[in-house]
């Protein structure tokens, strides 16, 4: 996927049109925190890119740092010990170096983020309705009486029956489903052309997670936007993404289209998460989970990250796989970061 | 909310009948004989039991405990059948040593108290939450390090040591400030404000050194446990000012502690802060009390421990309907 825009951009930038960068592209993007046991290595040179009206899926297990990207996308790391480097080129500005002052106009009004947990997420002291309204307010010039006729049409639009009454509710008035509906109602009220959504239906069950996720594919294909979905949950990622990136130990190990990602899966992590979902007509009555435990962050094998629960590790040969980093390799769109070469990789899945 | 605040005053009222019961009935129980001190050292066994009818003390105790109660409603009658005299409401009986009546004594001695625990509130509670606040905003800076190393000095240090060290630099050393004297009790006595303060700002600062030191400790923690929220970062997220984000998001939420903590802080002083007063000599609560306990008259001893517990009460009180306004799931039960 990586790969793929950046023809296109060479493509076009060689046939002397008016090139665009594309809307959101990031490059070796690093984040590490300094601890007293050392230093955790967050997230490793993640590439990707994005443009408008797309879905990027971010998949992987807890901790392989999705959440960290996300956060330092957001610039909300900024202020901590955290260290982020590389790129972030969104509209033009690179979001990694610009300073705290400059990134909070951005915050909200271009950039929008919903969170996993609406409850924790929301204030509890503030009504929800005050809650969107200081959203709007923050970015727009506008009376209060303005903000709260913007906040209720929005409420309403995120499908909040009786808007104007739950308005001036609190959270803990709301069911869950309602309020991921009015968190998603808080992130989208000025309409940012980037909406980042962290685990937005973790914390809600089987039915609501399909309204909330129709809904968001529903406004975004409204305003166009870009939206990267950070989830575990590969049903979800199917059913909305466009693209995907499969992350572990803070590195990406596989990218493409979710076609790709799914029917041909090229490298091992991913198929053991593949693996893992039960299905209605396995045959098997037990859960098929990766063994092993991710490796610690405070310290990286040498070689590839997933070397150590690689069920093929020894196919590559010499050992390479637990010596040598594998480089993000990409074909046609489709990138994989694994020393396994294309036909070794699908005589494993076909050995499945 | 209206209900809320009904149901917590009719429990108050519940809570001091409670306390005032528990109260008579140490009292009577007490080794000390109230007649027998208040008849003098040289008295003969039947002055002693004139002294008991006269106080009253003959009667069995539930009485006297109506007849406490009934004090607290209107004027009544006290004294030996036939040496009747007078007290008035609200009557808590009269003073054992001086004859005078309990209410005046406790109304002469309160606006020491007050003013003397109101100085000392604000103080410790601008230089507690302000620093603890500090330290949260700068956690692990050499500004927070500083902050919580003089916070475990403060809390460490008891009030004989600060005040007297106190006493010593400012009023004898450096002649800065005047001895505390009794004839000053509020700001708008003929002195003026400022003589108020320069007569209360030792004590002041002697509670406020003490106070604010845990101050200090339990703001910071909960703030940095409060910045630390989901809420925080969504606040962070819409792109709000960190101004906005450190007070109306965070000081908020993360401030209920304090206030809970305050509250008890208040009822507690108001009943008299006992080191205190006798330290720099102002003639409130606690000084009264210390002196009526000594002298074993027991109806100041009674009425300045039941205003004491009135006041933890009514703290009490006040603290959960702060609450209720700060947090709107409190109104929910």
């Amino acid at each position: 996927m990586t790969q793929l825009n950046i023809t296109a951009k060479k493509a076009s930038a060689t046939a002397g049109s008016t090139a665009t960068a594309p809307f959101l592209e990031v490059r070796d993007l690093t984040v590490k925190f300094p601890t007293d046991d050392g230093v955790v290595s967050a997230v490793n040179g993640m590439d990707f890119s994005l443009e408008r009206g797309q879905t990027l899926g971010i998949v992987g297990e807890s901790g392989s740092g999705k959440s960290v990207t996300s956060q330092a996308l957001m610039g909300l790391l900024k202020g901590t010990s955290a260290q982020v480097t590389g790129r972030a080129m969104f509209q033009g500005r690179d979001l990694v170096t610009l300073p705290e002052s400059a990134m909070r106009p951005l915050r909200g009004r271009n950039i929008g983020m919903i969170f996993q947990d609406p409850l924790s997420a929301l204030h509890p002291f503030y009504t929800v309705g005050h809650q969107i309204a200081e959203a709007y307010l923050v970015h727009n010039k506008a009376s209060k009486k303005q903000a709260r006729a913007a906040a209720v049409d929005m409420l309403g639009r995120v499908g909040i029956p009786s808007p104007e009454q739950r308005y001036d509710e609190y959270p803990h008035h709301f069911s869950g489903g309602m309020r991921q509906r009015a968190m998603i109602a808080m992130a989208l009220i000025c309409e940012p052309e980037l909406l980042i959504a962290d685990e937005p239906t973790t914390a809600l069950d089987v039915t609501v997670q399909a309204q909330i996720l129709d809904l968001m594919s529903e406004l975004q294909e409204e305003t166009n936007s870009a939206l990267i979905l950070i989830t575990h949950d590969l049903g979800v990622v199917a059913e909305v993404c466009d693209n995907v990136l499969v992350m572990y130990g803070g590195q990406c190990v596989e990218s493409g289209p979710v076609d790709e990602i799914f029917y041909d899966t090229q490298h091992p992590y991913t198929l053991g998460l593949l693996n893992s979902m039960p299905t209605l007509n396995s045959a098997s009555s037990r859960l098929n989970p990766i063994p092993g435990q991710p490796p610690s962050l405070l310290d990286l094998p040498k070689g590839c990250i997933f070397s150590a629960r690689c069920q093929y590790a020894e196919l590559a040969g010499d050992g390479v796989c637990a010596s040598q980093r594998p480089e993000l390799r990409v074909e046609d769109g489709h990138g994989k970061r694994c020393h396994l070469s294309g036909p070794q990789i699908i005589t494993i899945r076909n050995s499945r | 909310m209206m209900t809320f605040i009904l149901r917590r005053t009719g429990s108050l009222v519940l809570l001091l009948a409670a306390v005032s019961f528990i109260t008579f009935t140490l009292f009577q129980l007490g080794p000390s004989d109230p007649a027998a001190a208040a008849c003098g050292q040289e008295c003969t066994p039947e002055r002693v039991a004139e002294a008991r009818v006269a106080l009253g003390m003959d009667q069995p105790f539930f009485v006297q405990y109506a007849d406490y109660i009934r004090g607290l409603f209107s004027s009544r009658m006290v004294g030996a059948p036939g040496a009747q005299t007078l007290c008035e409401w609200p009557c808590l009986g009269k003073s054992f040593q001086t004859n005078e009546n309990v209410a005046d004594i406790i109304g002469r001695s309160l606006p020491y108290t007050f003013s003397m625990a109101i100085g000392a509130l604000v103080l410790w509670t601008i230089t507690g939450v302000g620093l603890g606040l500090l330290a949260a905003l700068r956690k692990g800076s050499p500004v927070d390090k500083f902050i919580v190393g003089a916070a475990s000095v403060g809390v460490s240090l008891p009030i004989p040591v600060t005040g007297l060290f106190l006493l010593l630099l400012f009023v004898n050393q450096l002649h800065l400030l005047p001895f505390t004297t009794n004839e000053i009790s509020s700001p708008f006595g003929p002195q003026g404000p400022g003589a108020w303060v320069a007569n209360y700002l030792l004590p002041w600062i002697a509670l406020a050194v003490l106070f604010s030191a845990s101050y200090i400790r339990v703001t910071r923690t909960n703030m940095i446990e409060t910045f630390g929220e989901d809420f925080i970062r969504t606040a962070r997220s819409k792109g709000l000012a960190p101004r906005t984000v450190t007070f109306k998001h965070g000081v908020r939420a993360g401030i209920t502690p304090v206030v809970t903590m305050l509250g008890m802080d208040i009822g507690l002083l108001l009943g008299g802060a006992v080191l205190t007063e006798q330290i720099f000599s102002v003639p409130g609560l606690g000084f009264t009390a210390v002196h009526a306990a000594i002298s074993g008259d027991l109806p100041v001893t009674m009425a300045i421990t039941m205003l004491a517990a009135f006041f933890v009460i009514v703290a009490n009180v006040v603290v959960d309907l702060a609450y209720a306004a700060i947090d709107p799931r409190v109104r929910l039960q």
